[in-house]
């Protein structure tokens, strides 16, 4: 299942090293025994991912908090 | 936790009882409830609460004896709520339609001999329960002396129209006289037979008989009997229902075969077990009818009920915003922690609740069962984690803590210089080295010249992060480290600055001899640059793992005193003492609730709070109250300033620098082994960033890591706005970001988060 994290595409940063602008993809997320995929900034060339802060304290944390408890 | 464990432990909360009208009543009426609707102006639910337990309501309704009345906890403030009146206004009005859903017809035919109150009931509840029932009456009609009540109590027309009910569920009226002789007949023909001795036909066939207690058996061949007057010659109509419904019971036990005394220990009035606290109610008067014997008009009724305690006890909920914050009461929690244990696949809804608790104990002193609330905690998190299921972001930060204390970063075990033994060791514990480590040299070296000189020196943690969080294992390791180095120590006596270090010794190590580090102090002379603060007030917080430690908080308190604090006891000290919020690692589990803790603490006074428990003061001060620990005062030197109170509180990553800074400073100051000075490159952060960092739990070594590992690997992002660079690491089950740039001798922090899940990768 893919999930959309309503993230806008990603115009601040850039993978230094491959100098390239961040693209969203597909990314898969785990914690415990859950498995996502979800759509985040990727550098296109090397694949890094970026997890913005407001998702990573925001929705990321949600879950986190869910899964835990499961 | 087993069902019968289960069952034991919620016996202690005495919340769901019966309140004392209530248990006063041999019908058991509802009082609390339908006095409460009554206030509301709710007559239709009223009606519906008494019909639920009164037999015959209209004419109970009317006539009843009222004992609750007396048992009532207003007696002695204003007087009883007057249950009579209010039940009389209610049943005068209109009845709401209630429905009724019969029980299956049962084969068994039921003798019921007289036509008084008692047998009516008892013809009544066997009716319901759906037997074939006979009442013998040699009067004219039904009802008895229920006839010579007076129309303005009790009209005529009602009295009719309520045993009504009787024909509808299809009783058989014979109208006979009858004597003894005829009993044996009639236990040939019924399964069981009752005797009203509220009527001349019953009292006759008993022939003064007297049923037993407890099941109104008039012997053992299924004869029983109840309505007769009470000792004083006088009928009770609520005694003469009761009576009669127990005695159906029975009737129905004798005939089921099942036994007749079983599970009936509080039928009838019995003393409740519930605590309702009336210091702080203030006396009403009783509400008079105005119109005299024609009782309450619908206000006044009304401004009557409205005078009712609602008795509950939630004496715990008073004193804990923790216990308050889950919307129910000990007995309940302990339901919701055995069902959080009994889960297979789902969500463990009560984890939460369990981890929030600070096991401070405070709720167990205050109830009026002792109910152990902290240890159903502390057990539920041992389950959680022996079966895998403690969620791993609740105690995780506090036990890498731990585990840094108990690393070469802190952990020491020396005996003084120049000194092969130790009779006595220092043990300051990891928050006081954390929140001041001036303190623990000063102190260090105190006791050394003024208590005795060979009193060692102990760094290391004592293991309560482990314990709070359930963590048996880690316990016991960590339990094992302080034992093999209290012995390697030649098993001095132990000083202990911190009361929770004192508790985990008490707890684990009963065998070793521990003494607090202020009873010490206060055998000494204190030092002569003590502070003395002469004419200072302060409210002195004792930390709730004091609790139980009287000795502890006087030398306390001496010391203070002898340094010139005047002190002031806060509402809550001593063993009803209350949690700063980190206690039971509440602070890691759940923030917000130990922010609620703390404010409740903080507002209990205005003056400035003495602590002496490192974590209390930097907790307090975390809330913004201005707290001071005791050490301030007799160690004013150093960075302590002129104002202690003032003194900001140290973030988690100063604490953990402070830890490794004391045990380099120790070894240099007193050990003269000076070590390398380390090449840590500088964090450039502001305070309003480090304030994030701290709510985060994210330390400078998290973020010195991130760093390195971008910088080794390459792998980070640049912002094209401001040149930052962006970089994430993932050390352990977080992965932390961190937002920089380099500066001249290391890097500008401009942001720092972390979250649990982790990236597996692009193009998924």
């Amino acid at each position: 299942m893919i999930t959309n994290l309503g993230i806008e595409e990603n115009k601040e940063w850039k993978c230094l090293s491959c100098d390239a602008l961040l693209k969203l993809d597909k990314v898969r997320i785990d914690y415990m025994n859950g498995s996502f995929t979800v759509e985040l900034p990727c550098c296109p060339e090397c694949g890094m991912v970026l997890v913005p802060e407001e998702i990573a304290l925001g929705k990321m944390l949600e879950v986190e908090k869910l899964l835990e408890d499961k | 936790m087993d069902q019968k464990t289960l069952r034991q432990v919620e016996k202690h909360c005495i919340q769901e009882e019966a309140p004392a009208c209530r248990s006063a009543c041999p019908l058991h009426v509802d009082a609390r409830t339908f006095v409460l609707q009554v206030g509301k102006g709710r007559w239709n639910d009223a009606w519906k609460t008494l019909n639920k337990t009164l037999p015959f309501p209209g004419i109970l309704g009317r006539i009843c004896d009222h004992p609750c009345e007396d048992s009532c906890l207003r007696s002695t403030l204003g007087g009883g709520i007057r249950m009579g009146e209010l039940e009389r206004t209610c049943v005068n009005q209109p009845k709401p339609r209630i429905r009724v859903i019969p029980m299956p017809k049962k084969s068994e035919r039921m003798a019921v001999v007289g036509e008084g109150l008692s047998s009516l009931v008892a013809a009544l509840e066997l009716l319901r329960k759906g037997y074939d029932v006979t009442l013998f009456s040699s009067q004219d009609k039904l009802g008895g002396s229920l006839w010579e009540v007076p129309d303005t109590t009790l009209p005529k027309d009602i009295l009719e129209q309520e045993l009504g009910i009787l024909g509808t569920l299809g009783l058989k009226v014979e109208n006979k006289k009858m004597g003894q002789g005829l009993l044996v007949p009639l236990l040939e023909e019924f399964s069981a037979v009752y005797l009203g001795l509220d009527s001349p036909n019953g009292a006759r066939m008993a022939q003064g008989g007297k049923p037993s207690d407890k099941t109104f058996a008039l012997g053992n061949d299924g004869v029983f009997g109840g309505g007769a007057c009470d000792d004083h010659g006088r009928l009770s109509p609520v005694n003469q229902a009761f009576q009669g419904r127990a005695a159906a019971l029975s009737m129905e036990r004798f005939t089921q075969k099942v036994g007749l005394v079983e599970g009936r220990q509080d039928e009838g009035p019995y003393p409740t077990r519930l605590f309702t606290n009336i210091e702080d109610i203030e006396p009403l008067p009783e509400v008079l009818p105005g119109n005299g014997e024609k009782g309450y008009t619908i206000d006044e009724a009304r401004a009557e009920a409205q005078r009712c305690i609602q008795c509950q006890c939630l004496e715990c909920l008073k004193v804990c915003p923790y216990l308050d914050y889950f919307k129910g009461y000990p007995k309940r929690y302990a339901r919701e922690i055995y069902n959080n244990a009994a889960i297979v696949m789902g969500n463990h809804a009560a984890n939460l609740m369990v981890n929030t608790c600070s096991l401070c104990g405070l709720c167990q002193e205050i109830c009026p069962e002792n109910f152990p609330m902290a240890d159903l905690c502390l057990d539920a998190r041992r389950d959680l984690v022996e079966r895998k299921k403690m969620p791993p972001s609740a105690h995780e930060f506090a036990l890498q803590d731990m585990a840094f204390s108990n690393s070469e970063s802190f952990m020491l075990a020396r005996h003084a210089p120049d000194k092969e033994t130790s009779r006595f060791a220092f043990f300051p514990g990891c928050q006081l080295s954390g929140s001041n480590p001036e303190h623990v040299i000063q102190t260090y070296s105190f006791l050394r010249n003024n208590w005795a000189e060979d009193t060692g020196l102990m760094l290391q943690c004592c293991a309560a992060p482990a314990h709070w969080s359930g963590n048996e294992a880690k316990t016991r390791e960590a339990i094992s480290l302080l034992e093999e180095n209290w012995q390697k120590m030649g098993e001095p006596r132990m000083i202990l600055a911190c009361s929770s270090c004192l508790d985990m010794f008490r707890r684990y190590l009963p065998n070793i001899d521990v003494i607090s580090l202020w009873q010490v102090m206060d055998q000494c002379e204190l030092p002569v640059d003590a502070a003395k603060p002469v004419g200072t007030t302060m409210a002195i917080h004792d930390p709730c793992t004091s609790r139980h430690e009287p000795q502890l908080q006087d030398a306390a308190r001496s010391l203070a005193v002898k340094l010139g604090i005047c002190i002031e006891e806060l509402e809550f000290s001593r063993e009803k003492t209350e949690c700063c919020g980190f206690g039971g690692l509440m602070e890691n589990a759940n923030p917000t609730l130990a922010e609620k803790q703390l404010e409740r603490r903080t507002a209990e006074s205005d003056l400035d709070y003495l602590a002496y428990c490192a974590m209390c003061r930097e907790s307090l001060k975390g809330a913004g109250k201005r707290t001071a620990h005791l050490l301030d005062f007799i160690f004013p030197q150093g960075s302590v300033g002129p104002d202690p109170a003032a003194r900001v509180k140290t973030g988690l990553s100063d604490s953990r620098e402070n830890r490794a800074r004391l045990k380099r400073d120790l070894l240099d100051q007193v050990w003269n082994q000076a070590a390398e000075a380390g090449t840590e490159s500088m964090l450039h952060i502001s305070p309003e960033v480090q304030a994030k960092l701290d709510q985060r739990r994210i330390l400078h070594s998290d973020i010195r890591e991130t760093i390195a590992h971008a910088e080794e690997t390459g792998r980070k992002m640049e912002s094209r706005e401001s040149g930052h660079f962006l970089a994430s690491h993932r050390p352990f089950m977080v992965t932390f970001w961190v937002e920089y740039s380099l500066a001249e001798n290391g890097y500008h922090i401009y942001n720092s988060y972390c979250h649990r899940m982790q990236i597996m990768g692009g193009n998924a």
